[in-house]
């Protein structure tokens, strides 16, 4: 139980996978322009983690029996594509004005570094963590740890970025490079969490 | 051999099955697409300015296609052009649209206007206007902060000595810029013919009037007796013309002391 505090602790705060492993950052200053369409892109992310761990752990497996873990990218990102395609098929049927809000973003999530990046460190994690004895159990709880720690950023920025648009920015920062110096200073305070997870004695 | 057999197999077996499970998915789940709806919104500009009363374009579309709507002449944009084709597309009738223009009613420019403060916040109209109603003593006139020129999907607004201006020319009349006005200085008129407008919406008595702006309307009613067709009407100190009952003539413009009443020349 504890080790699954501490990967929700590492997945949301200090390893958050958005300011403090750079991943995803496309749709990280692509959709946080809006609290709502932030918050919609954000759910897709977290849905796509879990059901893309769900998939790959046991295809892991499978690719691990037969000696062909070099395919691991590969397949993964392949794995990735259909399921995005899927969630985009279901959105489309279901839940249109999401569908319409997220835009290209959506087909986007297929390249995002951020879902391939909590599959691959998933797998990492078996054998960083296997004192722990890491399993499909954890290996979930860190992807859901990561989405929802994408979620926070793309909120707490989303909050940031609309302060941003009437801020009075000198003339040769407008756009998009306040928006970066504004990312690398949020990024810089979640440095702020680093060693609360050892802190706490939860690993 | 066999690695890379097992290998090129694997890989192959998940693409297929991926394949195929996206293959049944989009037929279970697909969306029925309307076609005589995508086939209007074609047609239509593309705006979204939602001047016909539909959430957009695509909106307008829809209910015309499903029979929620049969006017054809709800695209202000569009016009009669519009209207005829989806007539046409859809066998109903076609609506004449008159061509209309925005104009903005306020000639209250740097030079002319007097100011109570000098304003150095964030540069909107709406935010100005929640600061004592904004940079000029005038509260009614034009910011010149430019929320409408921002807004035009059309380009057709430009800022010029602090007022803001419509492009008769580029005017689609969706509407958009009198939404977003904060002191609602923004009319849509018939663009058919020549109209005398005038531009200045300050209902302050004349004596204030003429403290804060020297293109201010005063109220004076010198207009309403000029005009033989009785287009003209005062209201809370500030005349107004009727563009359906202007005849043109050029009278009131002549009369008017503080020459705030311009003869709208649209080219047809």
């Amino acid at each position: 139980m504890k080790f699954m505090i501490a990967l929700l602790v590492m997945g949301i705060l200090t390893q958050n996978f958005t300011l403090a492993k750079f991943l995803g950052i496309c749709p990280f200053l692509g959709v946080s322009k809006k609290l709502n369409t932030a918050v919609g892109m954000s759910l897709a992310v977290i849905f796509v983690m879990l059901l893309a761990t769900a998939v790959t752990y046991p295809l892991n497996m499978f690719l691990e029996a037969h000696d062909l873990v070099y395919l691991q990218t590969i397949v993964f990102i392949l794995v990735i594509a259909a399921l995005v395609q899927m969630v985009e098929i279901v959105l489309k049927k279901y839940v249109k004005s999401l569908y319409n809000a997220l835009g290209i973003y959506l087909p986007l999530i297929t390249t995002n570094c951020a879902v391939l990046g909590v599959v691959i460190l998933n797998i990492d994690n078996i054998s960083a963590y296997s004192a722990y004895g890491f399993g499909f159990g954890h290996a979930m709880v860190s992807s859901f740890a990561a989405g929802a720690g994408f979620m926070l950023a793309m909120v707490l920025f989303a909050g940031v970025r609309s302060r941003l648009e009437t801020a009075d920015v000198p003339k040769s920062l407008e756009g998009l490079p306040i928006t970066l110096i504004a990312a690398a200073i949020v990024s810089m305070s979640f440095l702020g969490f680093t060693g609360i997870v050892e802190g706490m004695g939860l690993l | 051999m066999n690695a890379i057999l097992i290998a090129v197999a694997t890989v192959a077996g998940i693409g297929i099955l991926a394949g195929l499970l996206l293959a049944i998915l989009s037929k279970v789940m697909a969306v029925p697409v309307d076609e005589t709806a995508q086939a209007i919104e074609e047609i239509l500009p593309g705006a979204n300015c939602g001047s016909c009363g539909f959430s957009g374009c695509s909106g307008y579309a829809a209910a015309l296609s499903s029979g929620k709507t049969t006017e054809t002449g709800l695209c202000n944009p569009g016009g009669s052009e519009v209207s005829a084709k989806i007539a046409e597309l859809m066998g109903l009738a076609a609506a004449d649209v008159t061509p209309m223009t925005a104009v903005v009613l306020c000639n209250g420019t740097e030079d002319v206007a007097e100011r109570k403060m000098v304003y150095e916040g964030v540069a909107s109209c709406k935010m100005a206007a929640q600061l004592f109603g904004g940079e000029k003593s005038c509260i009614y006139g034009c910011l010149g902060l430019g929320d409408c020129v921002s807004r035009c999907p059309y380009h057709a607004i430009k800022l010029c000595g602090g007022v803001a201006v419509v492009d008769y020319e580029l005017c689609r009349a969706c509407g958009m810029c009198v939404a977003t006005c904060p002191k609602k200085l923004i009319e849509l008129i018939p663009k058919n013919k020549v109209s005398a407008a005038v531009l200045c919406k300050n209902r302050d008595k004349g004596v204030l009037t003429m403290k804060e702006c020297k293109v201010g309307c005063i109220g004076c009613m010198k207009c309403v007796k000029t005009c033989e067709y009785g287009a003209v009407t005062v209201e809370s100190n500030v005349a107004h013309v009727d563009p359906d009952k202007c005849a043109a003539c050029g009278k009131c413009a002549d009369s008017c002391p503080k020459h705030v009443i311009e003869m709208l020349q649209f080219k047809a």
